[in-house]
């Protein structure tokens, strides 16, 4: 087995043995962790199944978050799109709502799959199970792209650890668009080049992403940057479609987000201490939760 | 640090909102458990930092006793718990303290049963953590591998009595990490394996006259 630590490697991995990344990516796994294949999409499948456990809960509830910022936001959408329909279309409604639905799951104390983190948990499974009930994509189908999602999480966070204490949010919910990019982009029929462009021109187009959370709770901005991601990842995936490459190749573009989450202000890296979380409002509620 | 895998990226399924403060606290208080063995009558929590201060819009307390009652990081039951038939069977106490020589999310607890026992930790980040201190030996288990606490008379010779005992039973040893207690009367090992132990190895060990206290400690599912 070929070690695969940057993206230049799987590509060549993937041209030399004429294979797709999930291919390549389920091998590695299995061979690393001793075990078959099946395993290895077994192991996905449970992933997948609590992702569409989560959007079902989600949608169906309207429970507060013990601090009570956030929790109703899935269920003002709906009652939106019941009586109008958004400006992109259905995909587009269930993309926003789906993402909300696991987020504020998340925030509830309720049952989510991290992907690659709590915070950021709700922009892969929106965009590629929304995607895939809209255009019929199987469950096999579904799970090739969820371990092409994994494959470029795991790639990125060789470099970077995927946490806002270490990089900002560009490590997490940017990650997340990333891997989500790569993900539609697998399940459209995209060929490896074009998965990977649109993962790196998902990273790229969310640089410096800083990580500020009010109160120090993963609520506020964490909750609402999930749909703006996941929608962000359909964007890049149409562009890398489009045979539109990124300027800079992906592992430059990673090691990019490496240097700027070295040179981000540790105050803006998950302390709470700067940014949204240092306003005069968020001082005010974080004094109303914790005293 | 272990490298991450593709099983890292898209996992785990979790109880919200914070792999650290909520599936961290959890794996805390399950490794803890699995450490002090019985059930205890009285846990008390000491949280720390980052974990005293937004532990309680993480659920980071709810967790911790979970996981000492046994639940995993994906139960549903962590959300209610302290209104549960199941945190009736045991005492709890939570309290709080700043200490910036302390990892921003540390916890030390004391169980209380037939026994009591002193056990801090750490939740390192993206749910992985560490115990720090069993009693007064600091340790650094992980929850990744089955181990093998060892305390002793501290002597030469007893590291290669141990691992010929393992060698003899064909077990691979991961990693080894030794320690003193201030007195230096008494020492610790850690053995992290591959695989599993049964009882007889655990046995042989105990057997050996200058060791007061032999613990196998398995490691966590998830
Ligand atoms: S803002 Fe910070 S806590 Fe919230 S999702 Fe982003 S990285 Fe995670």
């Amino acid at each position: 087995m070929t070690i695969i630590n940057t993206f230049e490697q799987l590509l060549d991995e993937c041209i030399t043995k004429n294979k797709k990344i999930y291919e390549i990516a389920q091998e590695n796994a299995a061979e690393e962790a001793d075990i078959t294949v099946e395993q290895v999409r077994v192991f996905t499948n449970k992933t997948l199944f609590a992702m569409k456990e989560a959007i079902q809960s989600g949608m169906a509830s309207k429970e507060l978050s013990m601090s009570e910022m956030c929790g109703q936001d899935c269920h003002r959408l709906q009652k939106r799109y019941k009586k109008t329909r958004a400006i992109l279309g259905g995909t587009f409604e269930k993309i926003v709502e789906y993402a909300l639905a696991t987020s504020e799951e998340n925030i509830r104390m309720g049952k989510i799959a991290a992907c690659p983190t709590a915070g950021s948990c709700g922009i892969v499974p929106a965009a590629l199970i929304a995607v895939s009930e809209d255009y019929n994509h199987s469950e096999r189908e579904q799970i090739n792209a969820l371990i092409t999602a994994g494959e470029v999480g795991r790639i990125i966070s060789a470099k970077v650890a995927l946490a806002g204490a270490v990089a900002g949010c560009q490590a997490e919910c940017g990650a997340a668009s990333a891997m989500s990019a790569a993900a539609i982009c697998q399940l459209q029929g995209g060929n490896v080049s074009q998965i990977l462009n649109a993962a790196a021109l998902a990273l790229k187009n969310i640089l410096g992403l800083t990580c500020d959370p009010v109160a120090g709770l993963v609520e506020v901005p964490c909750v609402k940057r999930n749909p703006f991601l996941a929608i962000h990842s359909i964007t890049a995936a149409e562009l890398a479609l489009a045979d539109i490459k990124s300027c800079i190749p992906f592992d430059e573009v990673v090691d990019a987000m490496e240097q700027t989450g070295a040179l981000m202000s540790p105050t803006l890296k998950e302390s709470s201490q700067a940014g949204l979380a240092a306003t005069k409002t968020a001082l005010e509620i974080q004094k109303k939760i914790f005293g | 640090m272990k490298k991450t895998t593709l099983f890292d990226i898209i996992s785990p399924i979790m109880i919200g909102p914070s792999s650290s403060h909520t599936a961290g606290a959890v794996r805390l208080g399950l490794l803890a458990k699995n450490i002090y063995k019985n059930k205890p009558r009285k846990v008390t929590f000491k949280l720390y930092n980052s974990y005293a201060h937004t532990g309680k819009g993480h659920g980071t307390e709810k967790g911790l006793l979970a996981g000492v009652l046994g639940l995993s990081v994906d139960d549903r039951r962590i959300k209610d718990i302290f209104d549960s038939e199941l945190a009736k069977t045991i005492q709890y106490e939570f309290q709080y303290a700043d200490n910036f020589k302390q990892h921003p999310n540390a916890v030390e607890m004391t169980f209380e049963g037939d026994t009591k026992m002193f056990i801090a930790g750490e939740s390192v980040g993206a749910g992985e953590i560490a115990i720090r201190k069993i009693n007064e030996f600091n340790v650094k288990l992980t929850g990744k591998y089955n181990t093998i606490l060892i305390v002793y008379k501290d002597m030469p010779g007893m590291i290669s009595q141990v691992s010929s005992i393992l060698q003899y039973h064909n077990k691979n040893i991961a990693s080894l990490n030794c320690d003193r207690n201030a007195k230096g009367k008494e020492a610790s090992m850690l053995i992290s394996l591959d695989g599993s132990v049964d009882d007889t190895i655990i046995e042989t060990i105990q057997e050996i006259p200058e060791v007061y206290f032999v613990s196998y400690i398995e490691k966590l599912e998830n």
